[in-house]
Parts: structure tokens; sequence; C-alpha cells
């Protein structure tokens, strides 16, 4: 007797197919994909040089010639959110990348070993916490210098504990389900456990805490700018174009306008983008659409 | 007059139809059962009486409850009816209550929601339909949490919530289902009294056909929306008429025919047993001897298979005055409370190919037993050895060998399986135990084979569990436990939650594979009629301890202990419950 087994798998095309019939992934997509495009521009061209004053053009309303009006100095707010989305960018994804990269294996390890190793890692996690995370930004920015890849590292440090935990309390949910059981029956250890089944169940989660943190992220990175240990003038970023705006309101509110609905579309597309992911990865949705 | 008359009833959501023409009634004081499978609508229609369906469902027909009709109620006239006129009990106790009010609360609720008594007066009544129930204030004060509670005690605080107000019509939607058969028998004795004691109609729900038989006056059975058949229930039963009454009656009383075992047979190699068997199936025989070279086979010849006398073997399993303690509650910052010993002192052997059979109530230490024979508990005292290699207290590289020689099977069907694992990488999770890893095509077809085995196709290679059904699942489980040719497949519960036909097909899945492959089982249940059906001999434990042990037959009909009759006094018997029927309505 014969088997029949040529069926065809589930392929990269098959999931990508599925991608193509999902809305909100695709306007996530394509707004992420021109946001980073825009900030890829930046490098070769911007319709003006953001390191020249222009004191005459200053808080021009936007018109024909500066599409998103001019600041007090007379720079075209277009250009500087074309390069701040750089820095902003950067500094959130790597953040929140750091975030990611340590707390979720903490988190994953506190969950699977319990016991002594989990309550000294959480304990550990509540320290961090306890901290504001800009007096320890401000710390470690006063010790290593100001600059955008301190300002990163600080806050990406702030990351940590908020995804460990996460992790952590999905891992727990997870580890007394009747198939880890069964995975542990078939002999397999803790970390590849994790690796196989706990890792995928709590991605939803994951992806979900990640689009706030780099929402967070990119606000935290205003803030720091704010006090002057962001990125450095005349490097343009979104924060700190939105405190700039603050006290010229109503003079001139396009400056804290567009920067605001620079960050508002971005964290969108990202949300979108993540629901869109996790929509299509999850194996329920697959197949009835 | 009828208290509840359903009349035409269909209900569809979306464009799904979901029942047809259901017509039934329930008068003052009168037990119906309603009888169907998973998926054949009777939660539906207690849903509908109750308006708690889904927002896109649409029903049509007329459903009238002591003069009103239901479907054109508002929400507000069904608010007010919920809880005070009809009451409804759930399925599962661990769930249908609120973990962080306490049992009074959650009683006293209802009472002060329907009648605005006040707090004091809600909870004298609280405290007295409580104390009706079985939970007297003086061992269960209302402030007690449900976590404090076992499931039996759960689900009697669930009946009172129903009955606080005495309702005019009690829904109870498998109300046993998640309950040991002793258990089952109070709750069904309480619900009964109740009935007796307020002119109650109760509408009861179960896929059960004995413990339906055994309450009911009359009963409904209903199958994909439809009502089959309905009657008094002695007169039905008796005659049986409908064919698929007749089909549910003998799923229900299914006893799996089991091959007449060859002590020979399931001791040889799983290559050597595999096309004897099997009626020569040569690309699995291929398959299965890559397998069984890299498995350590303790008769490596074709002509060694053949093993010496029983007696003189070692058992597949032996476990020596098992104990497992599990510390008390902390009483104070220094102070614990005497250990729990959940597993106290126990001892048995397993032969190869042999079936046991493990009864108990819940919560008498079957499962954590199991798990320790399973390697994934250690043992306080006491030593487990597989194959003379004792297992406890060993780490997962020296366990390997035993390992591979034996798998688990679960109760839940819906919890066992990663929902985001296609099945082919879920039923391949145990060749992670093999020496020499299988090629991505070679796992393939060992996974097809291994579906092949249980009655699936290679076509469900690539589904995801959500896809499958129940008893699918099941199966599917077990094509996991047997991909590997383990000697020991320990089940805890593993037909529990399956429909009579489902089980029945099951049940004769295990039977078969005993035959065929010589796998030896340690069956893990309350239910004794599986005991009965697949098991050659039966251990009875009791609060941690084995209290009985011998041939099923003979316990099953000459219980000695106390433990072991209270088992088989509960145990609900649909020969016995028609029997007892047809003396009563004549």
């Amino acid at each position: 007797m014969t088997l029949q087994t040529e069926i065809p798998r589930e392929s990269l095309t098959s999931l990508a197919a599925k991608a193509l019939h999902h809305r909100s992934f695709i306007a996530g997509f394509f707004v992420t994909v021109l946001v980073a495009g825009m900030a890829a521009l930046s490098f070769l061209w911007t319709p003006y040089d953001v390191t020249k004053l222009v004191i005459s053009d200053k808080l021009l309303a936007p018109s024909a010639a500066h599409w998103f009006g001019t600041d007090h100095f007379g720079r075209d707010v277009l250009s500087m959110i074309m390069i701040g989305a750089r820095n902003s960018i950067a500094v959130a994804l790597v953040a929140v990348g750091i975030g990611i990269g340590i707390g979720v294996p903490l988190g994953c390890w506190a969950a699977a070993r319990g016991g002594f190793v989990d309550e000294a890692l959480m304990r550990l996690n509540d320290l961090v916490f306890a901290f504001p995370a800009l007096l320890s930004a401000i710390m470690i920015t006063a010790i290593f210098g100001p600059g955008a890849i301190n300002a990163i590292i600080a806050i990406g440090i702030f990351n940590i504990p908020v995804f460990a935990r996460v992790a952590r309390a999905g891992a727990l949910s997870i580890w007394p389900r009747e198939y880890i059981l069964a995975a542990r029956a078939a002999g397999k250890g803790k970390a590849l456990i994790t690796l196989e089944h706990i890792l995928p169940n709590i991605a939803t989660l994951l992806l979900v805490q990640g689009t706030i943190q780099f929402a967070l992220g990119i606000l935290a990175e205003a803030s720091l700018s704010y006090v002057g240990l962001g990125a450095q003038p005349p490097m343009p970023s979104w924060g700190r174009m939105l405190f700039e705006a603050q006290t010229r309101m109503a003079q001139a509110p396009w400056m804290a306008i567009f920067p605001g609905m620079a960050i508002v579309i971005t964290v969108l597309a990202l949300n979108l983008l993540g629901d869109g992911v996790a929509d299509i990865l999850d194996p329920k949705s697959r197949r009835r659409r | 007059m009828s208290l509840l008359d359903i009349q035409n009833l269909s209900l569809a959501i979306g464009n799904r139809p979901i029942l047809k023409d259901v017509d039934l009634a329930v008068a003052p004081g009168e037990v119906v059962g309603l009888v169907g499978e998973s998926g054949s609508g009777k939660s539906m229609t207690a849903m509908t009486v109750m308006q708690l369906l889904p927002f896109t469902a649409k029903a049509a027909g007329s459903v009238r409850f002591d003069g009103i009709d239901i479907l054109a109620a508002t929400e507000d006239q069904m608010c007010a009816l919920r809880g005070d006129d009809i009451g409804m009990v759930f399925q599962e106790p661990m769930t249908a209550l609120n973990p962080v009010k306490t049992i009074g609360e959650q009683v006293a609720e209802g009472i002060r929601w329907h009648t605005k008594a006040g707090r004091a007066e809600a909870e004298e009544r609280a405290r007295k339909i409580l104390d009706r129930v079985g939970l007297p204030e003086a061992k269960f004060p209302l402030t007690r949490y449900p976590h404090e509670l076992s499931g039996g005690q759960r689900q009697r605080v669930v009946i009172a919530i129903a009955c606080a107000l005495k309702p005019k019509l009690l829904i109870a939607d498998e109300p046993t289902t998640a309950l040991d058969v002793v258990l089952q028998a109070q709750i069904l004795d309480l619900l009964r009294d109740l009935v007796h004691e307020n002119k109650m109609g109760l509408l009861l729900i179960s896929h059960d056909l004995a413990v339906v038989t055994e309450m009911s006056d009359r009963i409904t059975i209903m199958r994909h929306g439809e009502v089959m058949e309905a009657g008094e229930t002695a007169r039905t039963l008796s005659s049986q008429t409908h064919p698929y009454t007749r089909q549910l009656a003998l799923a229900s009383m299914h006893v799996p025919k089991r091959r007449p075992f060859f002590p020979l047979e399931g001791e040889m190699s799983p290559k050597a047993t595999e096309g004897v068997a099997s009626e020569g199936n040569v690309a699995r025989s291929d398959i299965v001897s890559k397998m069984s070279s890299t498995a350590e086979t303790p008769f490596p010849g074709r002509f060694a298979a053949i093993s010496p006398p029983r007696g003189e073997r070692t058992p597949l399993v032996s476990v020596e005055n098992v104990s497992r303690l599990y510390p008390g509650r902390r009483t104070s910052f220094f102070g614990r409370s005497a250990p729990v010993h959940a597993v106290d002192d126990v001892s048995l052997s397993i032969a190869p190919a042999q079936s046991v059979a493990l009864v108990g109530r819940s919560g008498c230490g079957k499962s954590t037993l199991a798990r320790m024979i399973l390697a994934l508990d250690n043992p306080s005292a006491g030593a487990i050895r597989f194959r003379g290699e004792p297992i406890s207290h060993r780490n997962e590289a020296e366990l390997k060998p035993a390992r591979r020689d034996m798998q688990v099977v679960f109760q839940d069907p819906y919890g066992s399986f990663d929902p985001r694992q296609s099945v082919e990488k879920l039923v391949a999770e145990p060749l992670h135990l093999l020496e020499k890893k299988p090629t991505p095509a070679e796992r393939r077809e060992m996974v097809a084979h291994a579906l092949n085995e249980v009655g699936l196709g290679p076509a469900d290679l690539d589904k995801y569990p959500h896809e499958f059904s129940g008893g699918q699942r099941q199966r599917l489980s077990i094509a996991r436990a047997i991909i590997t040719r383990p000697k020991l497949i320990v089940a805890d519960e593993p037909v529990s939650a399956l429909d009579v036909s489902i089980r029945a097909q099951i049940l004769d899945l295990f039977a078969d594979l005993n035959g065929r492959l010589g796998v030896a089982y340690l069956f893990i249940t309350h239910d004794l009629t599986v005991a009965r059906a697949i098991t050659d001999e039966v251990l009875v434990m009791h609060e941690g301890r084995i209290v009985e042990r011998g041939a099923t037959k003979e316990i099953l009909d000459r219980p000695q202990s106390e433990a072991a009759q209270a088992l088989v006094a509960a145990a609900p018997d649909l020969h016995r419950a028609i029997a007892r029927k047809i003396q009563e309505q004549g």
C-alpha cells in the first residue's frame, strides 16, 4: 500500500497571498514603506537645507513654496520632518529591539525556571521600573555624554523590563497547558519548548506591546531632546520639533500639527502592520479568509 | 398546560441553519431530558429559551414560557426572567463562578437584583439555599472563594445560584459532565430533590443517555438541529423505534471487540509484528524498521523476538512504594500545615502489552501517579522503574530511551495541541526522541502513516488543530502517541470529553492498537464502562492509596472495598436505568 503524501505545503507564497487579502496589513505596510522611504530620501535630497537659517522666512504659513510652513528660524518644516524621521524611527526601532532582544529571553527564562531565578529576575525588573525612566536616561547621558546613540541605549534599557514582564506573564499562562506536558513527554527540554511552543503563542502579545513601546519610544526621544540630551542640534527630530512648537502654538500651529501628524501616522501604520502580521500568522484566521 | 412550550423553532446564525422545527415542552414539576451529540443543537435550544444567543442569530417559530412570548420579549423583560423564573446551571463549574467574588456574594447577587432585598436579607436567603444544596454555613461560610472549593462543591454553588429564587424552570446544560461518577450521582440526586420540592420544571441537557434516562420523565433526542424522537423515557428507550435512538443506545453500551491476545505477539519487536498484524503493510514496515533500528529493541533479531515466559521477565513498569507529598499551606511566616499526601505508598507493575485501568474519584491522586510514571514529576519516596531502569530524578538526556517507549494521551482534545502548529509538526513531536533525526521527507511519511493508523488521511497533514472535531483531535493525540511505537501509553481520561459514538470509535481504536502493536496501556479514568471495555486489570485508588486491585471483571462485578463499591454503585448504566424507568412508568 502506498500513501499519497504529495500535498501542497503552506509556503511563503501562500502566506504572501494571504497578506495581499488582508486590508489592515496592506494599509499598514503601505504607510510604513512610505515613511521609511521618506526618511531614506532625506539622505539624498530635501526641499530645503535645514542647517541654513533664513530668518526673513520665519514662521511662514503653509504655502506652495513651503508645504508645511517654516519654523521660527525660517527652516522648512517638511524638510525637518523628513530628516527627523531618520532619527525618531531609528531611536524607537532600536530601543524596541533592545527591549525585545533582552527582555523576552529574560522573561521566558524566568517563566521556564521559576523559583529563585524567577524571583530574582523579577525583583531586578522592579528595580529598573522603580527609577523614573527620564531621570535614569538623564543619568546615563550625563555619564556617557548626550547624543542619539546614548538616547537609544537609555530608552532601550527601559524597554527591557516591560517586555520581560509581558513575556513572562504570557509564558506562565502557556506552561500549564496540556500540549506543553505532551512536549515534555516527548522529551523536549525547556529551551526547545520555549522556542517551539511558547514564543509563537505569545507573539501576538509581544507585537501589540511592541507597537505601544514604539510610540512611547518616539515620545521618550522627544522628552530627552527637550532637555537637550537626545539628538543634538542642528539634527532635527520629531520630538524636539514638537517641543519647540509648544510656545508658538497660537502663532504657528503648523509647527506642531505636522510633526504631531507624522508621529500619529507612523504609530498607526505600525499598529495596523502589527495586527496584520499577527492575524496572518494565526492559523485560525488562515483558512477562513 | 405546559410551562415551556417550544414550537417549530428554527434558528440560523448568519447563513448557517442551526435548528430546524424543534418542538419541546416542559410541564411544571416535570423533568425533560434533551439528548444529542455535540453540535446537535441542544445547547442552542437552551440558549434560545434564555435569549443568550449570539447577535447574528435569527430565530423563528414560537417559544412561550409561562404565557410570555420569549422571542418577542425585550431585553429588559428577559433580564427580569433570567435568574428569577428561569435558572440555568452550566457545565464547567471551574469557570461558571467568578474567582474574585465570594460564594456568598455570588449567590446573593441575583437575590438582591431581582427582589430588591437588602444586603443582610439577601445573605440570609443565600445562607439558606447554600445549606439546602449541601454546603452548610458551619463548614462552608459565605466568605469562601470558589478556588477553596472542590469541583462538586462549586457545582453545588452554581445550582444554589440558579435555584436561589425558586425558578419555575431550571435549565441544566451538561451539569455533571465535568464531575466524577460519585459526585455526578450526588448532584443528580440534589437536582431531583429540588425539582420535587419546588415543583420546578427541569430541562436536563446531556450527551449521556444513561444519566438522562435515570432522571427524566420524557426524553427528546436531537441530531443536526432536528428532533429525531420524543416521548416518554421508558417507552422511547425500550422500543427504540427510531434508528438513531437505537444507534445512540448501542454506542452508549459499546464494548470494543478485543482480539484474543497471544502472549507472544505484542512482545516481539514492532518490525516483526507489523507485517503479521496489518496484512502486509510493506511501506510501513519499511519505515518502522528505520525506527526500530534506532530504538533500543530488547529483542533485536526476528526469531529472537520470541520472549521467555511471562513470569521470568521484568515488568514493563514497576512502581515500588511510591509517595508524593505536596508541602502544606503556609499557616504563618514560619509554619506550614502538614504536607498533603497526593500519592501514598503505592506499588504496582504493568507487564508488556497489558492493559491496566487506574480508577478513582477526581482528586484521588491518579493523575499525579501518572505523571510520575511518565517521569514528568518526581516521587518524594519510592522508586519507579521502566524496563528495570529507574526513571525518577533523572535528567532529560538519561531519560531519552525511556521516553521513546512511553507516550501519553490527555483528556482534553482541545488543550493538548499547540494551536499554532500544523498537524505534521504536532504529531511528529516525539520523533525528537529518535537517535537519528529523520529527514523532512521521512518525517512526513512517518506522520502520514501514524495518521493512517488512527483513521485519518494524509490530507490532514497540513491542517491546524482548530480544523478538527473533538473526536478527530483525540485521534491525532493517539497518532502522536504511537508514532515512536512505544511500549506503554498512559491515557488520562482519554474519552471522557467525547460523544458516545465517537467514544465508541476511540475505544475500538485503543483496543485495536493494543492487539496490533502490543502496546501496554495505563488507563486513568473515573468511568467504569471504559475500564470494563478495554482493560485486563483494575487498580482502585482512593485518597492517594490503592485500595483494591485485581482482574477487571472480578472487581467491577464484586467490589470489596468501600471506594470501589461507591464507584460501581454510582456508575450510570443504561440497562439498569431503562429497567427502572419501565417499572416506574409502566
